[in-house]
């Protein structure tokens, strides 16, 4: 039983935190901007890859330890990572804020195929660690292991859904956001500076974009399909949860990344009841199920 | 003076051409309703104060500065608000959030005027941290008018603000409409409940596919028989 705690659930929340903070981006995006937009995991892809610059080719890792050095650099890589995410706004989605949705779709779709090319002509395709050597796990009342760069991922995550919650719920510029979403014809109307919001939307979806991709560097390997492998289950979240709903979203990613581990559990006989390379197919099916059945997501009702 | 021109309107959406040459004003203070038929072009009229319609002539000029051009929340922060008439909330935001987006371009301090809007609306006090959507109709509207008279606008724009209420919350509406009139503020109106608004209005203006069919005082016209026979007859209204 403690194996199923130590190697499915602990590593489904890991995965589903990860997820969740890709989902509300895609969420936020969808909700404001009304499109689904292809090119996030690939925005996480390219903020890895920024972080990873920030670290290895500056003289920052020298002068401090790692866990201080992610702490100086993510941001750091939000803020860049969302300027060029802004930048591609301005150039290829705002002249499509009009027009019919599927365009901006496509073109999200084009960005995502050259933001991937971009990662790899500059960094190379092939596989890089953003940390090297072997970290042990920490037990708990001597069964329960847990490696502690899960535990930081766990409580970074939280720590990041909390000042989303804040900024949503106490903010002028969380308002503004959930107005639009609400209705962005009335929020015109009412004299909200709309493509301010629209801005917003882009560094916040970002900024958790690259911490999203930073954890699922720091739980795996670094390659550049490495957000893109992860857009399926990103998207099932989202819808899991009902797009366009951030607190869905993050539900709906702890549902995803739990659902996928313990689909590998022995339930039934020794053998995995599925096998590990199938787990992706595990947000997708869920994904699928949840399109046909209940395609306004789990909360039907309550958006924020 | 005028607070409101509209000289010549036309135009509609897209190639649809619904208003020819609309000519209206509202001047300080004054209640104007616009009445007419369906289809006629009432709200159409409003949204082209808004910029929010394709205009092929006409200006619309506000305190004798033309408009006619701007963005819609360029046209806010000139003083100009409006209430359409439907999604008129941002239905997931709480009460009080909505009176706060009213605000949005106000950079002072507008607590203050969210406790007069309690006041002009105690209903919407007890309800302040509730999801607007939750609201019956006719709280939603005054969710909807308070956000719009957040900005202390020189004109209110209100397009049928008593579609779909009870005869209760409609006679708390056009008392309300006349309360903000007093303190200053115009208002222009669509009202579908023509006998009610003509006797709040000063003036009124009839509109019959999409051009001006008659303008006079609101007790003109509501003694006129011919408008009696269009809008006002077959007893429909027995609120008034």
């Amino acid at each position: 039983m403690i194996d199923l705690l130590n190697f499915h659930i602990i590593p489904g929340l890991v995965l589903g935190s990860i997820y969740a903070l890709g989902a509300i981006g895609v969420s936020l995006v969808f909700g404001i901007l009304r499109f689904a937009n292809f090119a996030h995991g690939d925005t996480m892809t390219l903020g890895t890859y920024i972080t990873y610059t920030f670290i290895h080719l500056t003289p920052l890792y020298g002068i401090v330890a790692l866990p201080l050095a992610l702490l100086i650099a993510v941001p750091a890589a939000m803020i860049a990572t969302g300027l060029i995410v802004l930048i591609i706004d301005r150039l290829f989605y705002r002249p499509f804020r009009n027009s019919p949705v599927i365009i901006v779709v496509i073109a999200s779709f084009g960005m995502m195929l050259m933001i991937r090319s971009s990662i790899e002509m500059i960094w190379g395709p092939q596989l890089k660690a953003m940390i090297t050597g072997i970290q042990p796990p920490w037990f708990f009342f001597d069964t329960i292991r847990v490696l502690p760069k899960h535990v930081a991922i766990l409580i970074a995550a939280l720590v990041l859904m909390g000042i989303i919650h804040y900024l949503l719920s106490h903010t002028k510029i969380g308002k503004a956001m959930r107005a639009m979403a609400d209705s962005p014809d009335l929020a015109r109307v009412t004299g909200i500076d709309t493509e301010r919001v629209v801005k917003a939307t882009w560094m916040i979806g970002t900024a958790l974009a690259v911490a999203a991709g930073v954890f699922l560097a720091l739980d795996g390997q670094m390659k550049p399909l490495m957000g893109f492998s992860v857009l399926l289950a990103v998207f099932a979240s989202a819808i899991l949860g009902g797009i366009g709903r951030p607190y869905g979203a993050m539900a709906g990613g702890l549902v995803i990344g739990v659902a996928e581990e313990l689909s590998t559990y022995p339930w039934i006989g020794d053998g995995p009841l599925l096998s590990p390379g199938y787990k992706a197919g595990v947000s997708f099916a869920i994904m699928v199920a949840m399109l046909i059945w209940r395609p306004n997501g789990l909360f039907k009702g309550k958006v924020f | 003076m005028s607070v409101l021109e509209l000289t010549d309107i036309t135009g509609g959406y897209g190639e649809t051409e619904i208003l020819h040459s609309v000519s209206m004003r509202v001047d300080e203070k004054e209640i104007v309703v616009i009445i007419g038929p369906n289809g006629a072009g009432k709200s159409t009229a409003m949204k082209a104060v808004f910029g929010l319609l394709n205009l092929t002539a006409g200006t619309v000029r506000l305190n004798d500065k033309d408009i006619t051009h701007l963005a819609p929340e360029q046209v806010v922060r000139k003083g100009v608000c409006y209430v359409p008439q439907v999604g008129n909330v941002f239905p997931n935001l709480s009460v009080e959030e909505n009176l706060e987006m009213g605000a949005y371009v106000r950079t002072d301090d507008f607590g203050p005027r969210i406790q007069e809007m309690y006041e002009l609306f105690p209903d919407l006090r007890t309800k302040r941290s509730e999801a607007a959507g939750a609201l019956s109709g006719g709280q939603r509207q005054m969710v909807a008018m308070a956000k719009a008279l957040m900005l202390d606008p020189k004109i209110l724009l209100l397009d049928e603000p008593t579609a779909g209420l009870s005869p209760k919350y409609r006679g708390e509406i056009f008392r309300v409409v006349r309360d903000i009139n007093s303190i200053g503020v115009a208002i222009l109106m669509v009202e579908q409940n023509a006998k009610q608004a003509l006797n709040i209005a000063d003036r009124g203006y009839i509109l019959v596919d999409g051009q001006n069919r008659m303008d006079d005082t609101g007790p003109a016209l509501l003694s006129n028989p011919e408008v009696g026979e269009m809008f006002l007859g077959g007893g429909t209204d027995k609120a008034a």
